[in-house]
């Protein structure tokens, strides 16, 4: 009897858009009200088709200004002076009310983002509530928290975040800022703010008081608006590191606070008594998870000689089962690129790739024809001196090294300027102390990948920024001990 | 330093230099300057560093780091008392340097103590630094996750004109966890710098982890400001005007920076300029069987 | 298909202890997330019919009798005698002194007869009378043998004598298929389901089962997600394909459908027939029946309207 592989093409299983209501058009949501913006507005669209979602308003020099001044007053006058328990209730109260929208967030946020449902239903939104959740419960703890004994707010917090986890991201970071007792004026990126939009209306759900959290919208100018503003006290980045080094550059000589949560390239590394099967999960994970859109993504494979090649033939035949295609189907694997320039920048990338030599392969995959898309790539024979294996290239392209001696690898994974996370895949628990000590990263993973929890600190040494998100960390940079 | 000469005696003058890599070179350039007291007597030509000694220092200091960020902090601990005894032995010479630079002789010495006694401080902060600033995390799912500090790496400091106690109120605190240090030295005053680059070399701290440079701030502090291989700068020491371009030469490669704060040196240090130049390292790892 | 010469106990103790080992953690994650595949419409189809043609309808009680039997392989032969175009199940499995009851009631069907042996569920028994047990359940016409492995020699180390046993009993067998059963909810660790799942494989094993339905835990996604990587590294390795089983604790479609998620995403689609892919369960059946109706249908269905036998 012949194999019957055709039953497992799996028919579509859609999540329904029903449960989403996008409007044609969105404001500013200034102390408390969603507002007109004085920029052009500009339109967020969905990058699975292409499709237009809405147009959103465009914040210009004085809407900062009155969002900045209604986040000042808020700060002075109700949030500031409130007590810690209740400022926990009403981060409590968001997160339950994130529990309850949970299906209508993670919709959006696929559809917005490009994401698959399977991420944003199980990784993201979970996460969301759960770092509010988190950081609810620091709000009247702060004084034993290691701050000073009696730490206070910094003031009022302007908070630019990207827009491959654009919920998660709002999550990072105004849940430890309103803890602390801080306000926000919070700019999402443009490509995809339709959920930082919503949030804005769970705020109103949960009666949290006008101008705690103010939502702009906008591309660089207003994002530059927001940090050059003098009435910020501290900025709160995640993005480029191009960006973040012009940031820097903009608060010199000021008294603002700033943490920086920049690129990365990571090293996976693989030893050769690692648990190869697990191992290849966590290649796969660590670089093709919300499409490679990750800072922290495993984009380096650094694997011992003596296993490269079955390391490979396992990595490409479980690479052949991605299932890549409409990011609402509940068996998508690998979604949509999040925008044409990051789709013409992972093409750029890639063209150089195999200009510079390396060998780049990608299992059969049919792309739809309209929308934003890139196969599940890696290049192997590339050397450290590639772009490919210099660059973040923030997609779904995964660069093949090897290494001989576990010092070699040490090496090579430490040769970046980035240093935000890194993987290690051995059965010898002494290996992997030995390496985790000596990467220069932030972030370690031994035998799984790209992991997040608000307990957990999270942020990058050097080029990779500076400050701690998450865990008792997080709070360092919304106080003032 | 006062010379000790007696009729019949000429005094054999210390040569001030540069303090790299455990050795201490003449500046590359050549070039010196005249170090007075507060009455303007000529009292020592120092050391002029130049960009390039500014550059050896780095180099210096990036070499030493993994050795004394792989040292144990017990052993970094045990160095750092070292130095407070080998300071306290020379106590009286360094009452003598600091009245030189105009210090009356209560403040001299109450400055001296204050700096022997800064070093224990800091001594003792090694192998407890990560217990207070580290954690064990509970992460919801089977794995066990831990967050550790490191040291950052190259610190480039600016020493405050608190010419000893000062000093070691900066390179104390970011060498004890590990880092290595390049400082430039209270410019009116650098003399005090030298000569506890002495105690440093006779205290069993490796070459390179403290690298002291004299000179024009002005000069020195944008190149090491810039320089990429450099993680960190505390402007401790740096003239408010000239704040604004370090800070922004610093967002080259992202220096962690540490900004002046008007930090009284009397006072008791907390950890604060131990954290400013940590990094937090936190590692996952699943639990089964 | 050939069986190897063992070397020595010492070279195969080598060769398992040199397999690479299994993160439980990442394990049971792989095979949540496998879990979380939805398969809809005509995927769920297709996919019910395939889990009702790969199911060894199985029991395997003290109170088994020839009638009890024999009411089974009817049901075995024909699922849904409502509906002519329910496929057969894949086997009938029962206790090596009823095959031959199972065998009459079978002829012509197409549904194979297994018969567990060695000493069922324990494997607690003189090698002699393990393959007594054998032989006889051959002769009386069993198609398939599920045989269990010593659990007690395994884990006290003495992987020669396990690998000498089932080799013994593939003798015994004859043409009938060994279907060799770790009992992995004995073996205590995923490093030990590979182990004894290679140990099988090289000792002449034609399929690789989980459980005999005696011990709990009995078949988990887990389990089985090792036991198909090892069924696909083995035959990369070797060339031969080798089938896996798990049973018991499979009740619902939804598990029966992970299943076949599992194997399509871990060993391949080769291995989505019954000739390499059984579900040891019973009540199973009647849970693939009733979804089958209400896609027909349209509405839900109840137990009623299906045999309990």
């Amino acid at each position: 009897m012949a194999s019957k592989s055709t039953i497992f093409e799996y028919a579509p299983a859609p999540e329904s858009r029903a449960v989403v209501d996008i409007r044609a058009s969105y404001g500013l949501f200034v102390d408390g009200e969603f507002t007109d913006g004085h920029g052009e507005p500009f339109k967020s669209i969905n990058p699975a088709d292409e499709s237009v979602l809405a147009d959103i308003a465009c914040a210009d020099e004085t809407d900062v200004d009155r969002a900045v001044s209604a986040a000042r007053t808020a700060f002075d006058k109700v949030w500031g002076p409130m007590p810690g328990r209740e400022r926990a209730k009403y981060l409590y109260r968001i997160a339950r009310i994130i529990q309850e929208r949970s299906r209508e967030l993670a919709v959006l946020e696929s559809i917005d983002n490009g994401k698959p449902i399977r991420e944003s239903r199980d990784v993201d939104v979970p996460l969301v509530a759960a770092w509010f959740f988190y950081y609810a419960g620091w709000a009247d703890k702060l004084r034993h928290a290691g701050f000073g004994a009696d730490p206070k707010p910094v003031g009022v917090a302007g908070q630019v975040i990207p827009w491959n986890f654009p919920l998660l991201m709002l999550a990072w970071k105004i849940a430890p800022a309103l803890a602390c007792g801080n306000t926000v004026v919070l700019k999402p990126a443009e490509t995809t703010p339709l959920t930082a939009l919503l949030f804005a209306d769970i705020c109103r759900q949960a009666e949290l008081p006008p101008g705690v959290v103010n939502i702009i919208t906008g591309a660089g100018e207003t994002g530059r608006a927001l940090v050059r503003h003098r009435g910020i006290d501290k900025i709160a980045f995640t993005g480029s590191t191009e960006v973040g080094r012009q940031i820097a550059r903009s608060v010199a000589g000021t008294d603002k606070k700033l943490t920086l949560e920049l690129g990365g390239k990571a090293a996976n590394i693989v030893f050769d008594d690692a648990a190869l099967d697990q191992a290849v999960e966590g290649i796969v994970n660590g670089i093709f998870f919300n499409q490679g859109h990750v800072c922290c993504a495993g984009s380096r494979l650094l694997v011992q000689e003596s296993v490269a090649e079955d390391v490979l033939e396992r990595l490409k035949t479980r690479m052949a089962t991605l299932r890549v295609g409409d990011p609402l189907d509940k068996n998508t694997d690998v979604g949509a690129i999040n925008s044409a320039a990051q789709l013409a920048k992972i093409e750029e990338f890639s063209a150089a790739g195999e200009e510079e030599g390396a060998t780049r392969w990608s299992p059969p995959c049919d792309l739809p024809a309209q929308g934003f898309w890139f196969a599940p790539t890696i290049f192997t024979g590339v050397a450290q001196s590639h772009r490919i294996a210099r660059e973040e290239i923030f997609g779904p392209v995964l660069s093949v090294l090897t290494f001989r001696t576990p010092e070699e690898a040490v090496t090579k994974a430490n040769n970046t300027p980035y240093g935000l996370s890194a993987g290690i895949w051995t059965e010898k628990g002494s290996q992997i102390l030995w390496t985790a000590q000596r990467l220069r990263a932030g972030v370690v993973w031994a035998n799984t990948f790209n992991k997040f929890d608000p307990a957990s600190p999270f942020g990058g040494y050097k080029e990779s920024g500076f400050g701690r998100e998450g865990g008792r960390h997080g709070l360092e940079a919304y106080l003032n001990a | 330093m006062p010379e000790k000469a007696g009729p019949g005696r000429l005094a054999v003058r210390k040569t001030y230099k540069l303090f790299i890599g455990g050795a201490f070179p003449r500046s590359e350039s050549g070039r010196s300057y005249v170090v007075t007291d507060a009455k303007g007597r000529f009292v020592a030509n120092a050391a002029r560093a130049s960009r390039k000694d500014a550059r050896d220092a780095v180099v210096a200091a990036r070499k030493a780091f993994p050795g004394w960020s792989g040292r144990t902090a017990y052993n970094r601990g045990q160095i750092l008392y070292r130095v407070a005894e080998m300071l306290e032995g020379r106590r009286d010479q360094f009452i003598a340097e600091l009245r030189g630079t105009g210090l009356p002789k209560p403040q001299a010495t109450a400055e001296v103590d204050a700096a022997v006694d800064r070093w224990v401080w800091y001594a003792g902060w090694a192998d407890k630094l990560a217990a207070v600033a580290g954690s064990a995390n509970p992460v919801s799912g089977p794995f066990f996750n831990f967050s550790t500090p490191e040291p950052t790496g190259v610190v480039a400091a600016v020493a405050p004109d608190s010419p000893l106690l000062g000093l070691v109120s900066v390179v104390a605190p970011a060498i004890v966890s590990g880092n290595t240090a390049v400082v430039v030295a209270s410019e009116p005053a650098p003399l005090p710098a030298i000569t506890l680059a002495e105690v440093l070399a006779t205290s069993d701290l490796p070459g390179g982890v403290i690298n002291i440079l004299t000179g024009h701030r002005a000069e020195l502090a944008p190149w090491l400001a810039t320089h990429m291989d450099v993680n960190a700068v505390d402007l401790a020491g740096a003239a408010p005007e000239d704040v604004p371009d370090l800070e922004d030469k610093a967002a080259g490669n992202l220096k962690r920076v540490l900004r002046p704060d008007g930090a009284d040196w009397t006072a008791e240090p907390g950890t604060a300029r131990m954290t400013a130049f940590l990094e937090t390292k936190t590692v996952w790892h699943p639990v089964g069987v | 298909m050939s069986t190897e010469t063992l070397n020595s106990a010492a070279e195969l103790r080598a060769f398992l202890h040199g397999l690479p080992g299994v993160d439980q953690v990442g394990a049971d994650e792989r095979a949540a997330r496998l879990a979380t595949r939805s398969i809809k419409t005509t995927a769920k189809a297709e996919a019910i019919d395939l889990a009702i043609s790969m199911v060894d309808l199985t029991t395997l009680e003290g109170a088994d009798t020839p009638g009890k039997v024999r009411a089974l392989c009817a049901k075995a032969a024909h699922p849904d005698p409502s509906d002519a175009s329910v496929p057969r199940v894949a086997a009938v499995c029962v206790y090596s002194d009823l095959v031959d009851v199972a065998v009459r009631s079978l002829a012509g069907t197409g549904v194979g007869v297994a018969s567990v042996a060695t000493s069922f569920p324990s494997g607690r028994a003189p090698l002699e009378a393990k393959l007594a047990d054998t032989r006889a359940a051959v002769a009386a016409g069993a198609s398939e043998i599920d045989m269990v492995i010593d659990r007690g020699a395994f884990l006290s180390g003495d992987y020669a004598k396990v690998f000498e046993e089932i080799t013994a009993v593939k003798q015994a067998c004859g043409d009938a298929h060994l279907k060799v059963i770790l009992e992995t909810g004995e073996l205590a660790t995923y490093d030990n389901v590979r182990r004894a799942s290679w140990l099988a494989m090289r000792a002449g094993a034609d399929f690789i089962k989980t459980s005999t339905g005696k011990v709990s835990p009995a078949a988990t996604l887990p389990v089985t997600l090792v036991m198909l990587e090892a069924v696909r590294d083995y035959r990369a390795a070797t060339g031969r394909q080798v089938g896996v089983k798990p049973a018991g604790g499979i009740r619902t479609t939804k598990d029966a459908i992970r299943y076949l998620v599992l194997v399509n995403e871990t060993a391949g689609p080769d291995w989505l027939a019954p000739e390499w892919f059984r579900l040891g369960a019973s009540s199973v059946l009647n849970d693939l029946l009733m979804q089958r109706r209400k896609m027909a249908t349209g509405v839900y269905s109840g137990p009623d309207y299906f045999t309990l036998d």
